[in-house]
């Protein structure tokens, strides 16, 4: 066992960029403040270059066998620094010349940093730090807007986050007590002999941890207020890319735990929960973030379905890393049509968007059908082999839910389809006819939703990078 | 040539959509060209092709697409499929020549109309379950938006239930799916290898959960009563043209299924569940039929007797699971039969719904009772439509009497009790006859007064339907020639 810093080399990259940018932007002038924008989306690009480069090996552990090397690994830092790389295409519209532009653009290389630190933890310790690394910024980007609903949004989250952090540390302690490690490798042995009340206890306290950081029931409250009160970029960045960091992670626990509790079954049942309550409460929703905010609380239940059977079939983390890619581009997508138009926030502003708007409004469609899962986005390839992985595993009756729960989300998301190819203005209390979209995010919009399909024709090439 | 056949439309929609400045005209006849294109490769799909051997596809084409989960790019066609796609050719050209008049953003309609063909092609063609899933979802999709975008009378509210319910199906439908291929030893989404196969052989429990799923899945679409009451409000608030793709063309969907995929992959689940299968075959015709001659709306009428039609085609599926004895040459004709119907009944009700357009354009009233005497001021109107409406409850001479006459033939000797479903042809034979009487007899009165008679479009449109329906009537040889062979490999196939 050996450090090997080099392997970690992408995540350091990304944090030097943050530092960089951090310090850069104190020395600028507001009206020059874009040089760190592009400082950051320099430390992105190396970032994903870097991980792509050591894709294709083998499994390397590093620091010391805390930190694993992988494909997993390895798809993660590319998604979640592409995704960043997407948000800050958005913020390019939004918070281009604001006061905290160079601040927010720090926090958002930091947070993805600390989801990188999750994706690849070998280590209880190590899911710890990178829990912190990825939610400590993400407090402060929330509340970055100064707005009171941000406010309100940024407290919510700092309380449940505390609780949840809390939570995951009580979970490791009890671990570490029964087991005398905390690192993966050794946990499986150990557990299996552990007492198996204090085990469930502190998987369970871990779990809800990454639940929180996924944005999944039980840790979900957070994260329709976060998406409605941040502002549109914050919202695009906190309802992706931490869940790529807190999904893998939640994988590794699961496919380390011992065959003793059916951890299936508890993984399933949050899996349910998660889909079913964000579908419900999507329901009548008038905002398209809150929307899109009680959305992604279901596809975090969809996000859990290939890991409830963690270990027990070949296409679960094939499956799991294909979705998450999907997911990253497509609900990308969708928050980009939101701060296209940013002073739209009811469903029924955006009356006739279709016909202003050809193309965003194709976009827009094609972003939402794919979170239904509708072919040929690459959702669809994605919920199509969990499903099948959740078949193969033995949880047949979990792959009949996620289709009941695909139809039930249906309803909500054709809510909001329905005014943009409806006829008529959008009503005279809200805004005029004229959609002017912003240039940046409008682009954005097209190019993400374009790439869903795109991803979704070619998913049988990105299935065999995935499952090196 | 099938990958041509089924993405050339598809090209010129993505060629339109990119051109914003083609002016409305050149649209128009683009789709038109697009559309007789297309049908002149499947005319010569047609001539080339020769039966394959039993359990094989003609033209098959075949790449890797997702092989992680052994599903593939993979076309074929044989006797079940080259019939439909041949016809949904020529609906959609028949639809393309109608929407000549249309004003109402005639580039994106014909982009739309040209995806949904390249889709519907696509579905009749696949030889991969998850093939067939992307395109049956996509109908659906480019359908919505027809009937949003186009419709009239409450659109978006039918649009939005037609949505949902097919979309839950579509998902049912997705469930057995991977129940297949989860049975499949080497798992597969592969329908060649699948039928080969016959996963599920020897588990009833599991084999008939998954028949249950995709049963469920394809009697939405088809649709079979319980599973209608999307139907009528789609077609009534729906644009003419849409009317005929969806009744012509995306009904066969369903119908299509069961031929290509219950029957040869789940036989025995298949025949465990025949009689289930018949009863429902038998309620869809007399229920839709008794529905229909409820109504007041032509549209909604036309409707109903789709579910009607539909239920013959379930008819005779089911009665060719009742594996009994010397039967087998009885249930290839009860088939060849039920394929026969796919085409007849496109042709048909593709050609009443595009003249129910006809009513809407000049009077914006389906309601039968506020014309009469109709055949005065429009006799090539009252013509054509008494043409359609005689095929449509199965006249001698015309393409819905072989049909019939062969799903009867078969399910009878299957199964003597089918005979039941005879009244459904009586009922459908008054309620057309009916119709006739009060749109087009009498005195002109009410919105006949004025009406204007077919135009060169609408004549050049409906007119092949009905000629292509009294060709098939008079000789049916080329075709059942084409579906038989095929028919009694289905016949063999569930008899495993």
């Amino acid at each position: 066992m050996a450090m090997r810093p080099l392997l970690l080399l992408p995540e350091i990259v990304l944090f030097l960029g943050g530092l960089a940018v951090l310090v850069s932007g104190s020395f600028l002038p507001r009206t020059r403040q874009w040089v760190t924008r592009v400082i950051a989306a320099a430390a992105l690009v190396t970032a994903a270059a870097l991980a792509v480069v050591d894709l294709p090996g083998p499994a390397q552990p590093a620091m010391e066998g805390t930190f694993t090397v992988d494909t997993a690994t390895g798809v993660a830092r590319i998604v979640a620094a592409l995704g960043t790389l997407i948000v800050l295409a958005l913020a390019a519209d939004e918070i281009a010349g604001s006061p905290r532009e160079s601040e927010t653009y720090a926090l958002l290389l930091f947070a993805t940093t600390g989801t990188l630190v999750l994706a690849g933890a070998d280590d209880l310790l190590v899911v710890t730090v990178g829990f912190l690394l990825a939610s400590i910024p993400l407090y402060g980007l929330i509340g970055i807007a100064r707005t009171p609903r941000g406010a309100e949004a940024a407290m919510k989250t700092y309380l449940l986050g505390a609780l949840f952090g809390i939570l995951l540390l009580v979970g490791v302690t009890l671990l570490y007590g029964v087991s005398a490690t905390t690192s993966y490798t050794g946990l499986t042995d150990r557990l299996a002999e552990a007492p198996q009340g204090v085990v469930a206890a502190g998987v369970v306290a871990v779990l809800g941890g990454l639940m929180f950081k996924a944005g999944g029931v039980p840790g979900h409250y957070w994260v329709p207020d976060a998406a409605e009160g941040a502002g549109g970029t914050v919202a695009a960045f906190l309802t992706t890319v931490p869940k790529i960091g807190a999904m893998v992670a939640a994988y590794r626990l699961i496919a380390i735990l011992p065959d003793t509790l059916a951890w299936p079954l508890l993984v399933a049942v949050l899996a349910v929960a998660s889909m079913t309550l964000g579908n419900l409460a999507a329901y009548w929703q008038t905002d398209p973030r809150r929307l899109l905010g009680w959305s992604t609380v279901s596809q975090v239940g969809y996000l859990l379905v290939p890991v409830s059977v963690a270990g027990r079939s070949d296409l679960a983390l094939p499956s799991l890393l294909l979705y998450l890619a999907g997911y990253t581009v497509t609900n990308l997508a969708a928050f980009a049509v939101t701060t296209a138009f940013p002073d739209r926030r009811g469903l029924d502003s955006y009356r006739g968007m279709g016909r202003a708007r050809p193309w965003l409004g194709a976009s827009l469609v094609v972003a939402l059908l794919g979170l239904v899962g509708t072919p040929p986005t690459v959702i669809f390839a994605g919920k199509l082999t969990t499903t099948a992985a959740a078949w193969d595993g033995g949880l047949a009756w979990l792959a009949v839910l996620v289709f009941v729960n695909t139809v039930i989300s249906l309803f909500y998301y054709l809510r909001w389809i329905a005014p943009v190819y409806g006829r008529g203005e959008p009503p005279a209390r809200t805004l005029p006819g004229a959609f002017v979209p912003a240039a940046w995010s409008a682009t954005t919009a097209v190019v993400t939703a374009g790439l869903s399909v795109a991803l979704g024709i070619g998913a049988g090439a990105l299935w065999g990078l995935f499952s090196v | 040539m099938l990958s041509l056949i089924v993405f050339l439309p598809l090209a010129a929609a993505l060629a339109l959509l990119a051109l914003p400045r083609l002016g409305d005209a050149a649209a128009r006849w683009t789709w038109v060209v697009v559309a007789a294109t297309d049908l002149a490769l499947v005319v010569a799909a047609w001539l080339r092709y020769e039966t394959p051997t039993a359990g094989r596809l003609a033209f098959e084409e075949q790449a890797a697409w997702i092989p992680g989960v052994n599903s593939s790019y993979h076309l074929g066609v044989d006797g079940l499929s080259l019939p439909l796609i041949a016809m949904t050719a020529v609906i959609f050209l028949a639809c393309a020549i109608f929407a000549l008049r249309e004003t109402d953003r005639p580039r994106l309609q014909a982009a739309l109309f040209l995806f949904l063909q390249s889709v519907s092609m696509g579905l009749f063609v696949a030889a991969d379950l998850i093939l067939f899933f992307v395109f049956f979802d996509l109908s659906i999709v480019g359908m919505y938006f027809v009937i949003a975008g186009w419709g009239h009378g409450n659109a978006a509210r039918s649009a939005m239930k037609f949505f949902l319910y097919t979309f839950l199906g579509s998902l049912a439908l997705l469930v057995g799916f991977i129940g297949l291929y989860i049975a499949a030893d080497p798992h597969t989404f592969d329908m060649v290898e699948l039928a080969e196969q016959t996963p599920l052989a020897g588990s009833s429990l599991a084999g008939g959960l998954v028949l249950a799923a995709i049963l469920v899945g394809l009697a939405v679409k088809t649709p079979t009563v319980p599973f209608h009451t999307w139907l009528p409000p789609a077609h009534t608030d729906a644009p003419a043209i849409g009317s005929a793709v969806l009744a012509g063309v995306l009904l066969k969907m369903g119908t299509y299924g069961f031929v290509r995929i219950a029957m040869p992959m789940l036989p025995e689940a298949w025949r465990d569940w025949a009689w289930v299968i018949i009863v429902v075959g038998i309620v869809s015709v007399v229920y839709g039929a008794l529905v229909a001659l409820a109504q007041t709306n032509f549209k909604r009428m036309v409707a109903y007797t789709s579910v009607n039609h539909m239920g013959y085609i379930v008819l005779a599926v089911g009665a060719a699971g009742l594996v009994a004895g010397d039967t087998s040459l009885a249930r290839s004709v009860a088939v060849t039969g039920a394929v026969t119907q796919m085409v007849s009944h496109g042709l048909i009700t593709g050609a009443l719904f595009l003249l129910a357009g006809v009513l809407q354009d000049r009077a914006a009233t389906y309601d039968m009772d506020s014309y009469g005497g109709l055949a005065g001021p429009a006799p090539r109107f009252a013509a054509f439509f008494a043409i359609g409406a005689f095929a449509s409850l199965g006249l001698p001479g015309l393409s819905g009497f072989i049909a019939e006459f062969q799903i009867f033939t078969g399910s009878i000797a299957a199964a003597p009790v089918t005979a039941v479903a005879l009244v459904g042809i009586l009922l459908t034979a008054a309620l057309f006859l009916r119709a006739l009487q009060r749109i087009f007899t009498g005195e002109t009165r009410g919105r006949s007064v004025g009406f204007t008679d077919l135009r060169a479009a609408e004549v050049w449109s409906v007119g092949p339907l009905l000629v292509l329906s009294l060709l098939i009537g008079v000789f049916p040889r080329p075709l059942l020639a084409v579906i038989e062979p095929a028919a009694e490999v289905a016949v063999e196939l569930v008899g495993r």
